[in-house]
């Protein structure tokens, strides 16, 4: 029953947000000289296309996974804000090793995927040692390791690990993985059902993305492990005293959630660019926050706001063509982050409240 | 240390700076004359430190603010970036002054909204200040486009140029400034080009504090020891410091817990966005997208290693500086870097090891030793990697200081009006 | 029941106060105040003569200090009338009290650990000199304030003794000029030598002219100190006495309202086979700097209680961790049964049959936003009923604890409820539970009633001594000095991190212990 009115109070108060945002952005384009009625008109038109649905799927998997790293941490109280810097140099370095190496199809994937989880590790357990050992807050040293893997990564690629160009190329880019490094696209799936997205490929990546929700649950929900991450973020002195060791806690958990952050680059990689080029999407990290705060870490709503992230990143790309700013995505998900994590705190405060009152009910009853 | 030292204490903390500025010129002189960089200690050098450290202390005093009425303001970054467009843009419209104040109301706009969800709806501050970055950084990018879109010398990602530059003044006699007319000695300037050990170093530190200041840049100093007299000084001072130590206690005690929350959250806001303004006053003369480059970030990386205190900060905020001002003017001197981390990894290793912990002896003198041979064995070091400079500054610096810190006692706790302790 | 000692308000008999101006300070009429699902004030109603000590008594959860936060501003209550000298009043936040004259000492010290005792007391009443504060002005008001004049203004709060931060919280009161003093349990801290030190400065007060609220819930202390006494029970006043003509049995039950539980444990249990052994124990602060423990040695036997009494601050909060494996030991052993467990972690320490009860229920003992089945589980997730291998086994967890709810009484609709909903009491119950059933070998216990109503103490108190004579060892760790006279075999004093003296709790009396404690006594 409180799970009920949990779920209830997420849904409603999310949507409200969305509802808030759509409004204050159609203000603001309302202010700079749009039409805002035209605007979401057109973003609804273009954006349930078949191909736009699956484009919309396909920039929702990079976030999913990216809100999942960032929601392990938040599930024992760590912000690994470092997600950004973790799934740029993982890509990088899977890419090269992709790249680099020939093995027969599931093989050669499977290498890749381990070894951007094993360097999103790394990267991320840094943060962790220096929280248990030197006690540096990780949200300062995850940031200025984010900073330390662009500078890194330039210089991994432009020294070590790029292809030497052709002339009058001028991308300087990683060599390209071989098909048995890819991962299929599902349109194949999409077709069964009648659906044709046309030009876009839908990323094979989707299935791993739905196994890892899934995986994701139990291991917060089911395991030791995930009780322990719990308990954690809820009472650290509870939890010492219970016999989990802190320390060892915040360095599984960023060494986790650093391997989950190398999977942000491989719906890309292995399923449109074969290789690192410095074109290469950013901001991947930073939005995969404003997801997971979207779905309160939980692996459903995560799903939802990846997915809505996803379409509103697609939708708005038709803007342009009528002369109306796309960057207006970029307001949108910003009031929705804003405004969802105040809608959460203002309800969180409600349902506590009502529980107690509950209890309270439910035992007056009992007694008379 | 305590977050209020003794008139006794004090004095002697006063010395203790000036004893570790001291200590850091002269291994700094030492290690320019072994590497050959003269550039690593000129005046040119302390300047650019200068500028390029007032807008880190200043995020870092907007960090003092906010921590010590107890937010967390992880949001300077965004407030920075808000400084920075609003100032490029009231500048390219009014010029530089007005540019500065405007991006001083934009910041503070960023703060008071950053008040209002921590304050008055109590969301997580970290998650609070995260989301004002990303709304930042995101509207920003949707103003340059409507607003620089057509023929303004802009676009998506930058403004046009500010018009005007803020005046400059040197100090009389010292450093060659103009007393009516007639231009004094240039002292300092005289004994930086003798070259001789410490003191051209230290010659070259002051003159670079004195010569060709932006009366913005003076500004921003002055408000080092204003921000420290005004909180440790007087009775609104030490009610926000309150709030930040024990609200229930100052609430108890008839203090408006949430008027004061606000206040220092929108003073932390109005000074980051004094900061970025001043990147773009100072430096590049146009907004650019990125142009704050996680100076947020290590603004309040110094504000942490100043201990929640001005001087601290501004100190701290000085030393990123630096880091900055050798990545942009001298690849040599980055490279002379390595042998100073070689002398002081060293020394401190073996002050260590006389004091017999073996551990940090070790490791100070393994990376001492990387260092050097590092330094020996290479020319320059790559482009990447004085670019990460500062980062790793940050990294290290915090490893080192962090546990010997304390934050205000209520930091990051949520307060709401009325509470139990 | 009482009916017949309850006396109508205002007071008619003045017994106590012979020649005192017997004016009423202040009054409270019919003040009720709710909160969801309670009812904390029901029409309560209150004088307090001006220059009258007088005590409020009431156990754990009554309502006294809902009670004085309406006094002070902090709650704003939702019917009745407050009267300040014959004048209706209505304060809507601190300020409105201060200003009327009201000062408060909390319960817990509300003062700002890293800020001086000068910017305490001054805080919200600063003296001005232009712009900054004067603070010469400040310093000068200080020293009249404080008359005994120890107090140095700049030195830190975090550096002073519990006495001396409480003169800072008395002394922040009267800076302000306030005529009307609250004083929320201020013995609770305290060592019976620091009340005596507190009582003689609130007699020096009253002669001053100030009045005093007195709230607290140790009778023989009331007795003592107080003019007149009003006895508050479940939200209601129930009688108004005069401290000459009653004891503390009689106040206790009007308190109470029925028989009182007593702690006192009457046949010793206690068995040769030695349970939990320390030696030479010592364990060095973080930094190295100092000894938290020093060379602590003591022995649990099967079916003994050993009790352990000092000031909070000396070493009791370290004892448990390093017993518990949370803190590293230095030197000396801990043998649990005749097993060395230097080398286990906590985890498996408590698997090895270590029980705990934590001192700080909230910050150390409950995960407040997750259900009562995971709380129950809390430290026995490596085991069954709780786990299978590496998975959570949630249906063994909800029927652990529901024989948990069952066995210990912990009155809660059901096992998912999330547990910050339950009262104190009822928390406490399951935490005690939850570690009864395991069965522990040895069971250390920190303050097990704390904060806890009188029902439910009596249910820790109960089950801790039927555990004992079942063979339980035990180690208790206490502020209540009653409990722990009650309820050991053995007590042991901590002062400064070493145990100090070894004592037979048949022969001791509190005042006694508290000179231990102190170190008065050699």
């Amino acid at each position: 029953m409180t799970l009920n009115r949990r779920l209830v109070y997420a849904v409603v108060s999310s949507a409200l947000a969305i509802l808030f945002a759509l409004a204050v952005s159609a203000v603001i384009l309302a202010v700079s000289g749009n039409n805002p009625l035209e605007a979401y008109g057109q973003m609804f038109e273009y954006g349930v296309r078949v191909d736009s649905l699956a484009s919309a799927v396909n920039r929702a998997v990079p976030l999913y996974f990216s809100a999942m790293a960032v929601a392990l941490g938040f599930k024992m109280g760590l912000f690994n804000i470092g997600v950004e810097g973790q799934y740029r140099i993982a890509v990088l370095v899977a890419a090269a090793v992709g790249g680099a190496i020939a093995l027969p199809a599931p093989l050669h994937v499977l290498v890749i995927m381990a070894t951007a989880m094993a360097v999103g590790a790394v990267w991320s357990g840094f943060a962790g040692y220096l929280k248990i050992k030197r006690g540096v807050h990780e949200v300062i040293s995850s940031i200025m390791l984010n900073y330390v893997a662009t500078g890194v990564g330039a210089f991994l690629l432009a020294n070590w690990l790029r292809q030497e160009n052709q002339a009058g190329d001028l991308v300087i880019k990683t060599p390209e993985i071989a098909p048995s490094g890819r991962l299929p696209s599902l349109n194949r799936v999409l077709e069964l059902f009648g659906m044709d997205p046309g030009r876009v490929n839908l990323y094979g990546m989707a299935v791993v993305a739905v196994a890892a929700g899934v995986g994701f649950h139990m291991l917060i929900n089911r395991t030791r492990f995930g009780f322990e991450l719990r308990a954690s973020g809820s009472s650290p002195g509870a939890a010492e005293m219970a016999g989990i060791d802190p320390k060892r806690m915040v360095l599984l958990t960023m060494v986790i959630s650093g391997a989950i952050a190398g999977l942000v680059g491989m719906a890309h990689l292995l399923g449109f660019f074969h290789r690192y080029t410095i074109d290469f999407p950013t901001m991947l990290g930073f939005t995969g926050i404003a997801v997971a705060l979207l779905g309160r870490n939980h692996p459903v709503g995560m799903a939802g706001g990846a997915l809505l992230f996803g379409w509103f990143d697609r939708a708005t790309q038709i803007l342009d063509l009528r002369g109306i700013p796309k960057e207006i995505v970029f307001i949108l998900q910003g009031v929705i982050l804003l405004s969802v994590v105040v809608a959460y705190a203002v309800v969180e405060v409600r349902i506590r409240a009502a529980e107690s009152q509950v209890v309270t009910g439910a035992l007056r009853e009992e007694e008379s | 240390m305590t977050s209020l030292l003794s008139p006794r204490e004090r004095l002697l903390g006063t010395h203790r700076w000036l004893w570790l500025v001291l200590g850091v010129v002269a291994v700094l002189s030492v290690t320019r004359i072994l590497a050959g960089t003269p550039d690593l200690t000129s005046s040119g050098t302390f300047g650019s430190a200068l500028r390029l450290g007032t807008p880190i202390f200043l995020a870092g005093l907007g960090g003092v603010y906010a921590e010590r009425v107890g937010i967390v303001n992880i949001g300077l970054e965004g407030m920075l970036i808000l400084g920075t467009w609003f100032g490029a843009w009231a500048g390219w419209q009014w010029g530089p002054w007005m540019g500065l104040a405007i991006g001083v109301a934009a910041g503070a706009l960023g703060g008071l909204l950053h008040a209002l969800a921590t304050v008055t709806f109590n969301v997580d501050h970290i998650v609070s200040g995260v989301a004002i970055n990303i709304l930042a950084l995101g509207g920003m990018r949707f103003l340059s486009v409507v607003t620089y879109s057509g023929d303004t010398g802009g676009g998506a990602t930058q403004s046009p140029p500010i018009s005007d530059v803020i005046g400059k003044a040197s100090a009389p006699v010292l450093s060659g400034g103009e007393i009516l007319g007639w231009e004094s000695p240039d002292l300092l300037g005289n004994l930086e080009d003798q070259r001789w050990l410490f003191l051209s170093d230290l010659a070259g530190l002051l003159r670079g504090l004195t010569v060709d200041v932006s009366w913005a840049v003076i500004l921003a100093v002055a408000l080092v020891p204003a921000s420290w007299w005004f909180l440790w000084k007087t009775p609104l001072g030490l009610r926000m410091r309150s709030v930040g130590e024990h609200p229930v206690a100052a609430e108890s005690l008839g203090v408006k817990v949430y008027q004061m929350k606000y206040l220092g959250v929108v003073l932390s806001g109005g000074m980051a966005g004094l900061g970025g303004a001043m990147l773009v006053t100072e430096f590049a003369r146009i907004y650019r997208e990125g142009q704050t480059g996680g100076r947020g970030f290590i603004g309040l990386a110094s504000m942490i290693m100043g201990n929640w205190r001005p001087g601290g900060a501004a100190a701290a905020g000085g030393l990123f500086g630096f880091t900055f001002a050798l990545e942009l003017r001298d690849e040599p001197a980055v490279h002379a870097l390595l042998l100073l981390i070689a002398l002081v990894g060293g020394a401190l290793g073996i002050w260590m090891g006389y004091r017999r912990r073996w551990a940090p002896a070790i490791w100070l003198v393994g990376t001492a030793a990387t260092a050097l041979a590092v330094f020996l064995s290479t020319d320059s070091i790559p482009r990447e990697f004085v670019f990460i400079a500062p980062y790793v500054t940050t990294l290290v610096v915090m490893a080192l200081a962090s546990q010997h810190l304390r934050m205000p006692a209520a930091d990051g706790r949520p307060y709401r009006r009325g509470q139990q302790l | 029941m009482h009916f017949g000692r309850r006396i109508t308000l205002p007071l008619g008999n003045f017994a106590g106060s012979v020649g005192r101006v017997s004016a009423v300070a202040i009054e409270l009429l019919q003040i009720t105040k709710r909160f969801p699902g309670v009812i904390a004030n029901d029409r309560i109603d209150l004088a307090v003569r001006e220059g009258d000590i007088h005590a409020v008594v009431g156990e754990n959860g009554a309502g006294k200090s809902t009670l004085m936060k309406i006094l002070y501003g902090m709650l704003i209550p939702d019917e009745g009338e407050i009267r300040i000298r014959g004048k209706s009043v209505s304060m809507v936040s601190a300020k409105d009290a201060i200003d009327a004259g009201i000062g408060m000492v909390h319960q817990h010290f509300m003062l700002a650990e890293q800020m001086t005792v000068l910017e305490n007391v001054i805080l919200g009443a600063e003296p001005r000199s232009g712009l900054k504060i004067d603070f010469g002005d400040a310093k000068r008001r200080i020293a009249e304030t404080s008359r005994e004049g120890t107090l140095d203004p700049d030195r830190l709060v975090e550096e002073l003794s519990v006495g001396e931060k409480q003169r800072v919280e008395i002394t922040k009161v009267l800076f302000r000029g306030a005529q009307i003093l609250i004083l929320d349990e201020p013995t609770a801290v305290l060592v019976p030598q620091e009340v005596q030190e507190l009582f003689r400065s609130l007699r020096e007060l009253r002669d001053r002219g100030v009045t005093i609220i007195f709230i607290s819930h140790k009778l023989d202390e009331v007795l003592e100190i107080a003019d007149r006494i009003t006895v508050i029970r479940a939200g209601r006043t129930v009688a108004s006495v005069d401290p000459a003509g009653t004891t503390t049995r009689e106040l206790a039950e009007l308190m109470v309202g029925a028989e009182l539980p007593t702690p006192d444990i009457r046949e010793s249990t206690v068995q040769p086979e030695v349970l939990l052994e320390a030696e030479g124990l010592g364990s060095r602060s973080e930094d190295g700097d100092r000894w938290v423990i020093e060379d602590m040695t003591f022995r649990i036997r099967r079916g003994e209680v050993l009790g352990i009494a000092g000031v909070e601050g000396n070493g009791q909060r370290e004892l448990v961790e390093v017993l518990m494996g949370i803190r590293p030991v230095h030197t000396g052993r801990v043998r649990l049964d005749g097993e060395e467990i230097d080398s286990l972690s906590t985890l498996h320490r408590r698997e090895a049959g270590m029980g705990l009860i934590p001192a700080d229920r909230h910050g150390r003992g409950l995960l407040l936003e997750s259900p009562l089945w995971e709380n129950a589980m809390l430290g026995h997730q490596g085991s069954r009923p709780f786990a299978r291998g590496l998975l959570v086994d949630s249906n063994g967890a909800r029927r652990r604890t529901e024989e948990v709810v069952e066995a210990f009484d912990v009155r809660t609709p059901g096992v998912d409820v999330k547990i910050h909903a339950l009262s104190g009491g009822n928390q406490q119950k399951l935490l005690v539970g939850k570690e009864m059933l395991a069965t522990p070998t040895v069971l250390l216990a920190s303050h097990p009633t704390r904060g806890i109503d009188v029902g439910a103490q009596a249910a820790v108190w109960e089950s801790i001594r039927t555990a004992r004579s079942k063979g339980l060892g035990v180690l208790l760790i206490s502020a209540d000095l009653d409990e722990l006279i009650g309820l050991s075999d053995t007590l042991m004093v901590i002062l400064r991190g070493r145990l100090v003296a070894t004592l037979d709790p048949g022969m001791i009396t509190p005042v006694q212990l508290g000179a231990h404690m102190t170190g008065a006594d050699g």
